[in-house]
């Protein structure tokens, strides 16, 4: 019976899940860290690197591909820029911790 | 690979996502949180590089991004982390529409059919529409909050008209977009170039001190832009990831309008505090303040027992961060207990002035939350405001009053109260603040960070 299942049903399935699990992990953060998460959601938006990829890179290339390679640049900088401010900031936290009890 | 590895290897990399998210929690797994998000990503990107050709062209142009991102990365100044994350924001907007441009140019590439079925024209028309008015949004926002745009509100009227005709125009191009037989290349650039105006329209009118909400809800956007692509390239990964990602955001930006008691609507719709800037004497009544120099309230600072300091935007405007890690150390080797108050919204974005005080190496446990804080503030000797001022507007408790039933930080009980402040102006509500007229309240006005030089001289 699944595999009559259309495609987009089964993303859609995926897509709801997902966001209860976002929902419930998000509520945990603590809110002294509400910058640090910002900046590591932007870096994991940052995963749309993966459909730029495909457009670079296609079996048949044409114009299209160009339009990729832009799309991976931009999303590389998210990815990079993302995780390692979120480790700069990350660190200035850690800092703290050895003194006290947190 | 074959289709089911590389399914299978997204779906770690997703797992690795959430745990990204799940480190958060605490600073102390924070890090190694982060850390699980880079091995997720090194993950997705791997795993698609054994599907995909020209790997020269993509490699080179991940590391020409990655050198920028590290640069932009360590050099960003904690100050401007609000313009930094705004910048980010519109290039994943940005990526999502060319990627989706490419999808349709070529969809087999994409694995999708030669010609695009109506579910694959519906979701690229989503990734295209979201991507794009997080593109231009992002773009104003990270305008005004490096003050490259006056953070001002923009209004004019019509405005609501103009921005609905102009969604159901962007609706009514989509349409026209999954009925024709061929790609309609007409319909789709009409659609993304109103997408685009729209992204400008909807940010303008929103002012700065509603920032923190705007930023999360592109940190939203972004998200959702990603999960779009997701859904248009059938990829769960990128569906799990962006859902992740969106409804972070969303919840960011319901805490940040919570923690202003206002509506999401209204923070959306924009124009408040439009008429502000100025001290309104709304009852003609000349009302008197107090003010004192830095050397008077480092003198009342140091004979207290207990300090709370309340900093806001006008620390980080000032970057007086520093300033004030020496003023508490100053106060703490004097035998002062010394606590700072954070409001949610206070700064531009979530978070902002716990970055802050974090980069002052300020310890994490003298930080406290408004909740755990707010009953301390009537047994406290002195309370310093630094650079905020709707946050602790006591008008939060007068009905009737535009920011009635805002939840503040409670300065106002406390035995003294110094607020350092540029001039008498009013804060981004327009109101005036009845805390600055107080018996008990002293004003210290001039820069935050040099007032502050001025006490740690002092003392």
């Amino acid at each position: 019976m699944i595999g009559e299942v259309d495609p987009t049903i089964i993303n859609l399935t995926v897509f709801v899940l997902a966001i209860f699990v976002g929902y419930h992990v998000v509520w945990n953060v603590t809110p002294a860290l509400h910058t640090p998460l910002m900046s590591v959601t932007n870096a994991i938006s940052g995963i749309i690197l993966v459909g730029a990829m495909l457009a670079a890179g296609p079996v048949e290339s044409d114009w299209g591909v160009w339009l990729g390679a832009v799309a991976v640049t931009l999303a590389a900088i998210n990815v990079f820029g993302g995780f390692l401010v979120t480790q700069r900031m990350l660190e200035m936290f850690r800092k703290k911790d050895k003194k006290g009890s947190a | 690979m074959s289709a089911n590895l590389v399914a299978l290897a997204y779906l770690i990399a997703s797992v690795f996502f959430i745990l990204a998210l799940k480190g958060l929690s605490s600073p102390l797994t924070a890090r190694r949180g982060n850390l699980f998000g880079m091995v997720g990503m090194a993950i997705a990107v791997v795993t698609t590089l054994t599907v995909t050709k020209n790997w020269v062209l993509i490699l080179g142009c991940i590391t020409v991004g990655g050198v920028i991102g590290a640069a932009v990365a360590r050099r960003v100044e904690m100050t401007a982390m609000p313009e930094l994350v705004a910048f980010m924001h519109s290039l994943v907007g940005l990526a999502a529409v060319f990627i989706a441009i490419a999808a349709v140019n070529n969809p087999v590439s994409f694995g999708l059919p030669a010609v695009l079925p109506m579910g694959s024209k519906l979701e690229l028309f989503l990734g295209t529409f979201i991507g794009a008015m997080t593109w231009s949004g992002s773009v104003i926002a990270f305008l005004k909050l490096s003050g490259r745009m006056s953070g001002a509100p923009i209004t004019f009227s019509g405005q609501h008209t103009v921005n609905l005709i102009l969604a159901i125009l962007m609706v009514g191009f989509g349409l026209w977009f999954f009925f024709s037989e061929t790609t309609n290349w007409t319909a789709f650039a009409g659609m993304a170039a109103i997408a685009f105006v729209l992204g400008f329209l909807i940010i303008i009118p929103i002012g700065g001190a509603d920032m923190p909400v705007v930023i999360s809800m592109l940190n939203s956007y972004s998200g959702w832009a990603a999960a779009g692509i997701g859904f248009s390239l059938g990829n769960p990964m990128l569906i799990i990831a962006g859902s992740l990602v969106g409804s972070s955001g969303a919840i960011l930006s319901y805490i940040m309008c919570k923690a202003m008691n206002r509506p999401f609507l209204s923070v959306i719709l924009g124009g408040f505090g439009s008429e502000g800037g100025t001290a309104a004497a709304d009852d003609g009544i000349q009302k008197t303040y107090r003010s004192g120099s830095a050397d008077d309230a480092a003198f009342l600072l140091g004979n207290a027992d207990s300090v709370i300091i309340v900093p806001g935007y006008g620390l980080a405007v000032a970057r007086a961060q520093h300033s004030v890690k020496e003023l508490a150390e100053k106060l703490h080797a004097k035998g002062v207990n010394v606590r700072f108050a954070i409001h949610p919204v206070a700064g531009r974005m979530p978070g902002h002035m716990n970055v802050l005080l974090a980069e002052a190496e300020i310890p994490y446990e003298q930080v406290l939350e408004m909740d755990e804080i707010n009953s301390d503030f009537s047994n406290t000797d002195v309370v310093l405001v630094l650079g905020a001022n709707d946050v602790v507007n006591p008008a939060a408790n007068v009905p009737g009053s535009p920011i009635y039933g805002m939840p503040i930080l409670d300065a106002y009980k406390a035995r003294t109260v110094m607020v350092v402040k540029r001039s008498m102006a009013a804060g981004y509500a327009g109101l005036d603040n009845d805390l600055f007229y107080m018996d008990k309240t002293m004003m210290v006005f001039g820069d935050a960070k040099k007032v502050v030089e001025g006490m740690v001289k002092a003392l």
